[in-house]
């Protein structure tokens, strides 16, 4: 049976070995860990890669595309950039696209936001009297965009226990698995 | 079982592989092309208003009423990585309140193998040309119309251009208190 060899391989490793792969193992959770925190500094954005969540930026984008953010000073915002902000009180970040702006001489601005596939503006969205979005409402400004990808994160999301077993098995195998020859799944 | 497992890990690891690399290339062989083309904006008729903004903020403001005529042909931005157009004529000023203003008056979705020529007379706008204000009234050479559109591609960098080709509308000193528009 499949499950007893893997137990026979636990087995023969001694300490060392079990060291080594929990090592490996925090490694590259930590490595995963840099880069994203990485990307936050050099983007300025609190959430540098979004999914997208919902059908109102149709047929730009999908349910399940990928979307790069930024969020840096020096680029202010301008009407038709796509921006990905958040409700006051709400965690779902939105994507639409910038419909109008107001800007005063000190910067502080305040704008309007609007979805492709949406008949109207967002404000009735926005909080009960909120009518303009400002810059603190903002995740980032989306500049790169790669199909599909998300999905993966949406199945998770929708099916934790698809999400339990994906890392139970990738766990697993990180874990029991140590000869050089076979492909590397994480690395 | 092995065998099976292994070639099944194989053939996955390779075919996203080679997935990615035809994304990346998507993106590397299109990210700095020129995305801009020659735009004619002319603008036929200007009116003014001032009412209460029913959008939203309820205060009473300017409100411009504009159609235009657009001409542009786009054929040449598309190519292997483009998979939409979404063109927008938004107007920019600037006002005592405000120091810049930016409000898009009308857009439009142009999809690949969509007719990319546009030749659009005596539009109307299809968002309300609100001021936060009063700002519109006797804006004789500050508010200015132009085209630009966001490229979306397959998969690569979402850049906003700007067409070549912009038009100045100048605003009455007084409201049109008319009925009918």
């Amino acid at each position: 049976m499949l499950s007893l060899d893997f137990l026979d391989d636990v087995r023969r490793m001694n300490k060392r070995q079990l060291y080594y792969q929990v090592l490996n193992f925090g490694m590259i959770v930590s490595s995963a860990l840099m880069i994203w925190k990485g990307l936050m500094v050099i983007t300025g954005s609190e959430s540098p890669i979004v999914v997208v969540l919902s059908g109102s930026m149709e047929p730009a984008f999908h349910r399940g595309d990928l979307l790069f953010l930024t969020n840096r000073v020096e680029d202010p915002i301008r009407v038709g950039e796509i921006v990905v902000f958040r409700i006051e009180g709400r965690e779902i970040p939105i994507v639409h696209r910038v419909l109008k702006i107001h800007e005063k001489q000190n910067g502080h601005i305040k704008f309007l936001t609007k979805g492709d596939n949406n008949a109207v503006d967002d404000r009735g969205l926005y909080k009960q009297g909120q009518h303009w979005l400002e810059k603190k409402d903002v995740v980032g400004r989306a500049r790169g965009f790669v199909p599909y990808i998300g999905i993966v994160t949406i199945l998770m999301n929708d099916y934790p226990k698809f999400k339990y077993a994906v890392l139970f098995l990738l766990g697993l195998f990180v874990l029991v698995h140590r000869s050089s020859e076979a492909p590397c799944l994480l690395c | 079982m092995n065998t099976v497992l292994t070639r099944a890990n194989s053939l996955f690891a390779f075919s996203l592989s080679v997935m990615a690399a035809l994304t990346f290339g998507c993106f590397i062989t299109t990210a700095f092309k020129e995305r801009t083309v020659p735009v004619s904006i002319a603008v036929s008729r200007v009116m003014l208003k001032n009412v209460e903004d029913f959008t939203g903020p309820g205060d009473r403001s300017d409100l411009g009423i504009i159609t235009f005529d657009i001409s542009a042909d786009l054929q040449s931005i598309f190519d292997w990585n483009v998979k939409q157009l979404f063109l927008y004529l938004s107007a920019e000023y600037s006002t005592k309140n405000n120091a810049l203003n930016q409000v898009v008056l009308w857009d439009k979705i142009i999809l690949r193998g969509d007719n990319p020529k546009l030749l659009l007379k005596d539009m109307k706008s299809k968002y309300f040309f609100f001021d936060d204000g009063n700002g519109l009234k006797g804006n004789q050479n500050n508010v200015t119309l132009t085209l630009s559109w966001n490229v979306v591609p397959n998969a690569g960098i979402l850049p906003l251009v700007t067409g070549a080709g912009h038009v100045s509308v100048p605003f009455p000193d007084t409201y049109k208190t008319a009925k009918s528009y």
